[in-house]
């Protein structure tokens, strides 16, 4: 494809394309201002209404350091202004909005529990959203060209292994609600480092199937119309697929363990054109997970609360169905329109700050905010998809899809989990939910979609083809 | 690869389509099922977040609630618990709610239909939802006073206005206080609940309308003399044989009158004298002439074997459907399978009262919209006509000589006429006995219908009879709410 249209782009090019170069970047980095300043109004705006739902009266202390907040998204816009300046407008804006919604969720939960300061989720939401956004920022300013990342390949591959495998250091890795995903110094500081795995991952798998992809994709034996690889090409496969099944049997994290290989799989698949693999990798994953469900309690038990959730005997077992009937009660609740911000009771539904969060915003935003927050989701993955379409080296192409993908397929597992369209893991919700690890991972797949779609900006004979 | 890409893009496009239709399912087409489930505390909370509107007697609030800080909004207070527990039934947080507060919660949590708008009206002002307020039809004096008359005794009191079939006042003992089952703490609230349920007073019984059905005993004369006198055979002075012992048909079972003699003297009786003396050989006898399927027509005019709700749930009064002879005889008496409740009682009494025409019962006077748009008012149903005029004409001179010359002599007030008549009726062979008293005053304009009912002897076992127990209760009451 890239050579298609490269050999068209010339004749294609306009005489004006040096002005239009000139002027498209301010004219991106103006919509952006624009976009950031009516997510920041929303923002605000849902936080003011949480006060007023739920208490009664206007508390500035939040809204000032909603306000910060803002402050610092807008010094992320001016730092762009300078260094990506044909970045794409939008991924910033959605990202903030939905950052600033889950904050307004959060602290809407902190006031039902009668949390406060400290002890509030909300406060500690807004400090790690501040580290999340200065490492966007750190990793804009510090990548200015995302083949960089290219030589860094093995080196992300190691660097994911290591972060997966930290919390089963003795000492050092915590249990938490059955999965050990979490490393963290007593209750302090708590920090789960598959999160940020999932980057090095990305890049690993873009860097390692740009080189490999040849020998992946062109010999093998063709079957049912498909070609297959050869036994020896399925290495790569294999090695993923044994990690995510040690995820499942150690981590005890079947989300993670989906999220992993589902990534692996896309960008083998984007890479190889091999649809054999994705069948392949389908089915070793499904026949790992009944297995799995055979035989390890916990995965069976998921499968239970998923399939039987209105059951009496499984709403009433210990780890059972009870918390998700409890957010389709919540959304329920919300119905069409929704109770209004603070005026629901998403605080009766377990953990409704993060694996519920999703539960609470349907409950109290309805089936309308529902839609348009999953709505903001397709429009930021479709944004970092335009990247791969429009990207000019596929090292490029393959990360921006790879980290949209891993996106799209944390929205789909975790809403999915609470709608029950699948079972329910324990994976976070991009940027709405409460807890830091996943804020800072999603914030720099923002600096990295951010710099990726700069440097596509920066030859618009492909943006205009694209 | 772009091929690759569409394709994985499609797959996440269909991805959040599936959320879309997932989140659609749950919040819109599944949601009413979801809140109908009995584990979904937010649809309890949600009928408890708006303010519930007051029950009222006389204008002041015998059941209200008041703002509280915790999950449930509102906390509702029963004013004189009590005394208006068979009225106001309760609202417990983990069940079902009783009496009015269960029979109108749609109306007094503000969901019936006829508050559609209203309900929205308030939702777009931004005004807290509000629910109906509900006036009875009980008269506190008449209420205060059936009260203090019952005293400690085990038993029910219930007055009607016979021209309307308002229930002035109902009464039931021993009671329970509905506060304490309004608390927001569910397990108090099951505690409380098994400990009444276990009470061997039976405290949650409303006597007045249902409760351990009693046998009518002689009360039920009532229903058989309106039978005789509607089938045009009989008059007052019809004559019956008058023997001290009375075999019942097919069996060696004997029955004696209560004075354990002839029925005043003389070899043959009039149906008057019978009735005013309260003798139980001669309507026996009168039962087996007219035969059960006459006396079972004459009892469903009067009510029997219909279900009544004034709105609150009844239990039905029956007269049994195939009896055989010496059961047909033993109901002439108001024994064997018949069973009633004062309500009933008290509506054989008001039909008397009122011409011949059943009124039905009902404890609302009026339901009325936060706004004061009243949504109903009291609309007296007849129930159907029992007996002609002239009937009910005879029957109330015959009752009148009943209280002022016979068996319900302790019913008499001064300067009054009242009509009655007692009733002391057999439950087991070694059992206390029920004992009643309908009536109604003054004979001549009635404003009253009285029944009272008095289980376990009273106290005095098998010593206890109607007009020794019942009728003094019954005049107590009546004085009350005649003189007030």
């Amino acid at each position: 494809m890239t050579d298609r249209s490269a050999a068209r782009a010339p004749e294609r090019a306009p005489a004006t394309g040096s002005v239009r170069r000139i002027r498209m970047p301010q004219k991106l980095r103006n919509l952006e201002l624009g976009l950031l300043i009516v997510a920041c109004v929303i923002n605000a705006g849902a936080i003011v209404l949480v006060q007023l739902g739920a208490l009664g009266r206007i508390d500035t202390q939040l809204v000032l350091l909603g306000a910060g907040l803002s402050v610092l998204v807008f010094g992320l816009h001016v730092a762009m202004r300078f260094v990506a300046r044909d970045a794409d407008p939008f991924l910033l804006p959605i990202a903030t909005v939905l950052n600033g919604l889950g904050i307004a969720m959060i602290y809407r939960i902190d006031i039902a529990y009668g949390d406060a300061g400290w002890e509030s989720a909300a406060v500690r939401q807004i400090v790690w959203s501040v580290i999340a956004i200065v490492a966007a920022l750190a990793t804009i300013l510090l990548i200015r060209n995302h083949r960089t990342l290219f030589r860094y390949t093995y080196l992300s591959g190691l660097i994911a292994i290591v972060l997966l495998l930290l919390p089963l250091v003795p000492g050092l890795g915590q249990t938490r609600g059955g999965a050990r995903v979490w490393i963290g110094i007593g209750d302090l500081v708590t920090f789960q480092p598959g999160e940020i795995a999932k980057i090095a991952l990305a890049v690993f798998f873009a860097g390692y199937l740009v080189r490999n992809r040849d020998s992946l994709s062109m010999v093998g034996r063709t079957f049912l119309g498909m070609r297959f690889p050869r036994g020896r090409d399925l290495g790569p496969l294999l090695v993923v697929w044994a990690l995510s099944m040690a995820v499942i049997v150690f981590q005890r994290d079947l989300g993670t363990a989906l999220l992993y290989f589902g990534l692996f799989l896309v960008m083998l698949y984007v890479a190889t054109s091999r649809l054999s693999w994705v069948v392949l990798g389908l089915s070793m994953f499904f026949a790992g997970a009944i297995i799995a469900s055979q035989t390890l309690d916990y995965v069976n038990g998921r499968f239970q609360n998923w399939l039987n959730a209105f059951d009496p005997a499984v709403y009433d077992a210990q780890g059972g169905s009870f918390q998700l009937v409890q957010g389709l009660f919540g959304l329920a609740n919300g119905g069409l329109i929704g109770t209004g911000l603070g005026q629901g009771r998403p605080d009766l539904t377990p953990v409704p700050q993060s694996d519920y969060i999703i539960a609470s915003l349907g409950e109290e935003l309805g089936l309308a905010g529902l839609f348009a927050i999953l709505a903001l989701y397709v429009l930021f993955v479709a944004r970092g998809f335009r990247i791969g379409f429009a990207g000019q080296d596929d090292f490029g192409k393959l990360l921006g899809v790879g980290l949209s993908f891993v996106v799209a397929l944390q929205v789909f597992i975790v809403v999915g989990g609470v709608t029950r369209v699948i079972p329910l893991t324990g994976l976070t919700t991009p940027f709405l939910a409460a807890g830091g690890s996943s804020l800072v991972a999603n914030w720099i797949i923002v600096a990295l979609l951010l710099r990726l779609s700069d440097t596509v900006r920066n030859h618009p004979r492909l943006v205009i083809d694209g | 690869m772009n091929r690759e890409l569409k394709r994985v893009t499609i797959v996440s496009l269909l991805m959040f389509l599936t959320l879309f239709v997932a989140s659609t399912i749950i919040q819109y087409a599944q949601a009413d099922n979801l809140a109908a489930d009995p584990r979904n505390a937010r649809t309890l909370y949600q009928s408890y977040s708006v303010e519930r509107g007051p029950i009222l007697v006389g204008g002041d609030p015998i059941a209200f609630s008041e703002p509280s800080d915790d999950d449930y909004k509102f906390q509702r207070i029963y004013a004189n618990g009590p005394l208006y527990a068979p009225v106001t039934g309760f609202i417990p947080v983990n069940g079902e709610a009783t009496g009015l507060e269960g029979s109108l919660n749609a109306e007094l949590s503000g969901t019936s239909e006829s508050q559609f708008f209203d309900s929205l009206n308030r939702l777009i002002s931004g005004q807290d939802p509000m629910g109906a307020s509900v006036e009875v039809t009980i008269d506190p004096v008449a209420q205060q006073a059936a009260w203090d008359a019952l005293g400690d005794y085990t038993g029910a009191i219930i007055v009607t206005q016979p021209s309307s079939g308002r229930i002035v006042a109902m009464v039931t003992k021993p009671t329970y206080d509905p506060n304490s089952l309004a608390v927001h703490n569910g397990e108090e609230v099951d505690q409380t609940y098994r400990n009444l349920v276990e009470d061997p007073g039976d405290p949650l019984f409303n006597r007045a309308t249902g409760g351990d059905m009693n046998p009518p005993g002689s009360v039920f004369k009532l229903v058989m003399t309106a039978a005789a006198l509607e089938s045009g055979q009989y008059t007052p002075d019809s004559t019956f044989p008058n023997p001290a012992e009375f075999t019942l048909p097919e069996t060696s079972s004997v029955v004696r009158n209560s004075s354990g003699g002839t029925c005043g003297g003389g070899s043959e009786v009039t149906l008057a004298t019978a009735l005013r003396l309260s003798c139980n050989i001669p309507f026996a006898e009168l039962a087996l002439e007219l035969g059960d399927d006459a006396i079972r027509a004459q009892a469903e005019k009067f009510g029997f074997n219909s279900n009544f709700s004034i709105p609150n749930p009844t239990e039905t009064s029956t007269y049994p459907a195939n009896p055989d002879a010496p059961q047909t005889a033993l109901s002439g008496f108001g024994q064997g399978d018949v069973r009633a409740t004062p309500m009933q009682m008290a509506m054989v009494s008001a039909a008397i009262a009122n011409g011949g025409i059943v009124m039905d019962p009902d404890l609302v006077e009026s339901i009325t919209a936060p706004d004061f748009r009243p949504i109903e008012e009291f609309d007296a149903t007849q129930f159907g006509r029992a007996i002609s005029e002239s009937t009910a004409r005879t029957m109330t001179e015959m009752m009148v000589n009943g209280v002022e010359n016979g068996a319900a002599s302790n019913a008499r007030i001064d300067g009054v006429s009242v009509a009655g008549k007692t009733g002391t009726a057999e439950n087991g062979e070694d059992d206390p006995y029920t004992l009643w008293f309908t009536g109604f005053a003054p004979a001549d304009d009635p404003q009253y219908a009285i029944t009272v009912l008095v289980e376990d002897g009273g106290g005095l076992g098998q010593e206890g009879f109607g007009n020794l127990i019942a009728a003094p209760l019954a005049k107590q009451v009546l004085e009350a709410v005649l003189n007030k």
